[in-house]
């Protein structure tokens, strides 16, 4: 078996990943010994266990990498990372690889199509208002992606209502306009470097 | 003590229960939560989905803000900042570790911070679970002495999830697999502790807007688990457990032909009613499942819920086998 050091070095998409990450993922390390998968409480309904991806990694399958559902899947439960042998910051990894995903406009190819929409209504809602507000959130988000879902969730909205869960309008936080001047100074920091 | 506290969206509103409780027994203990002024969401896991140095600049204002407001004078503990929320608290404590470790992020960030006027050291903010809190600084014994009305009897499953103890960017407070603090605290309030497998496993976040079905098998599993082990209801520390276990419940008896009606409660109320509190001082009666019946073991008259159980509906998909059941889960 090639060491993952060896495979790294003939494939510039792992390296890509890597510098993506927001520090060093060490990646590298992988030991394809499989723990991550048999952790991860949606490994059955992810396209790869995070074993198998890595592997795709480092063979530079950019393509099927990129289009693969097992980064939407993943919950963040840490559990793959808690016992990974090789301290692999496994779900900085699947960060990563959304963002990239996005990036590439793979997103909506994926056969996790909900989930990059789901994130996006959620980061424009935060850098309009500062907070989240569930109600906007959800109905926005439900009516712009998935307008036929949109009725199943109705029944949740009223019980959330009732209960005063829920609320009808956003609340900006104070200082919004340097809350949006810090977003965009990272934006343009952040395009600056990824050429 | 004084805390920097960071609420997050979700107990200004949805976990509104939390946040009244955690507020009646802090005030109990003499701990006092001062709110970071001006905070912003942290993110959750969607941000950091989209853009890198947004999302670790989105969260250091919130570092900015409460290194500045809890900068040791008046009596607050310094750099001290308690996060309720699994979300935020991971979110907090994962930012402030990576800027700690990276320079090159942290000069990116202090960058996008001087947009807006702020900077932040790294190394300078100590972030929290409420958790940790109550049970390492303020402690059992002093807990214990304030227990008004012991919880004898009461069945509790304690649910801690993933974030809290996992990965632990900042230092553990209890195992990463197999926590029991939140254990020992309902004990200390006199409830019976069952045992709980699955108390970490995950509850699925988000992933009720991502995939619906994926989503409540997760939440099914978590359920099973304590009605196997014949719990009266599941404590838990995070808003959205809390959200998905209760709000979702029927969801998944829809799904699944299961009749769970298992109370979803924040470990604070169980504190506030152990401390002789009225239930609706600790917000009992916003959550789905009814904890009424659960509570008048423990003789805790509570108000009514907000709406009477709803009717069963027959189960959909009806060509399905059922599914074999514990005799447990009839209860
Ligand atoms: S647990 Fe770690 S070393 Fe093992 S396959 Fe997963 S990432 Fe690789
Ligand atoms: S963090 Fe993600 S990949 Fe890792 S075990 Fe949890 S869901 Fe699976
Ligand atoms: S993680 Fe959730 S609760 Fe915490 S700030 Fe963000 S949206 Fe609000
Ligand atoms: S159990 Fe669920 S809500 Fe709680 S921390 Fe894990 S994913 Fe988040």
């Amino acid at each position: 078996m090639a060491t993952s050091a060896s495979l790294s070095r003939t494939s510039d998409f792992f390296r890509e990943v890597v510098a993506e990450a927001p520090v060093d993922p060490h990646l590298e390390a992988c030991l394809q010994c499989g723990t991550c998968g048999g952790s991860c409480p949606s490994g059955p309904d992810m396209d790869h266990t995070p074993r198998a991806l890595f592997a795709m990694i480092a063979a530079g399958m950019r393509d099927a990498v990129l289009r693969s559902n097992t980064p939407w899947y993943c919950v963040s439960c840490y559990y793959c990372m808690e016992r990974c042998p090789q301290e692999i910051r496994i779900t900085d990894v699947m960060y990563t690889l959304k963002r990239m995903a996005i990036k590439a406009g793979y997103s909506a190819q994926t056969t996790a199509p909900k989930a990059p929409g789901f994130a996006q209504t959620f980061v424009d809602h935060v850098e309009n208002y500062g907070r989240s507000f569930e109600l906007g959130l959800i109905t926005r988000y439900y009516l712009s992606h998935r307008p036929l879902d949109a009725l199943k969730m109705a029944p949740l909205g009223m019980g959330l209502l009732k209960r005063k869960r829920l609320d009808l309008s956003p609340r900006p936080i104070r200082q919004i306009d340097q809350l949006k001047a810090i977003l965009d100074r990272a934006r343009e920091i952040d395009a600056a470097h990824s050429t | 003590m004084r805390y920097g506290y960071y609420p997050g969206c979700s107990l200004e509103r949805n976990a509104g229960a939390y946040h009244t409780s955690l507020m009646a027994v802090a005030a109990q203990l003499g701990v006092e939560f001062a709110e970071v002024d001006d905070w912003n969401c942290c993110g959750a896991t969607e941000f950091i989905a989209v853009n890198r140095l947004r999302a670790y600049a989105l969260v250091s204002r919130n570092l900015a803000l409460a290194a500045r407001q809890t900068n040791g004078s008046n009596g607050a503990a310094k750099g001290q900042l308690v996060a309720p929320c699994s979300a935020c608290y991971l979110n907090l404590s994962k930012v402030e570790h990576y800027l700690s470790q990276s320079p090159a992020l942290a000069s990116g960030v202090n960058n996008a911070l001087a947009a807006g006027g702020l900077s932040y050291e790294p190394g300078s903010v100590r972030v929290r679970h409420l958790l940790d809190v109550l049970v390492n600084d303020v402690g059992y014994e002093k807990v214990a002495a304030r227990v008004r009305r012991p919880l004898h009897g009461l069945r509790v499953a304690p649910y801690y999830g993933c974030l809290v103890v996992r990965p632990g960017f900042q230092g553990r407070f209890d195992d990463p697999e197999y926590p029991t603090s939140l254990d020992r605290l309902m004990r200390t309030l006199g409830a019976t502790v069952v045992d709980f497998p699955l108390k970490a496993h995950c509850c699925g976040g988000h992933m009720t807007q991502i995939s619906r079905d994926v989503a409540l098998e997760l939440i099914r599993r978590l359920l099973k688990n304590a009605a196997d082990y014949q719990a009266d209801m599941i404590v838990t520390l995070c808003p959205m457990c809390q959200l998905n276990l209760d709000a979702f419940q029927e969801s998944v008896n829809g799904l699944f032909g299961t009749e769970y009606r298992i109370p979803i409660l924040f470990f604070t109320q169980l504190m506030g009613l152990a401390f002789g509190l009225s239930p609706a001082a600790v917000g009992i009666g916003k959550e789905f499942v009814d904890a009424r019946p659960a509570l008048a073991k423990i003789g805790a008259a509570a108000p009514a819920a907000a709406e009477a159980a709803p009717k069963r509906k027959p189960r959909r998909g009806d060509q399905s086998l059922p599914l074999p059941q514990m005799p447990e889960e009839e209860l």
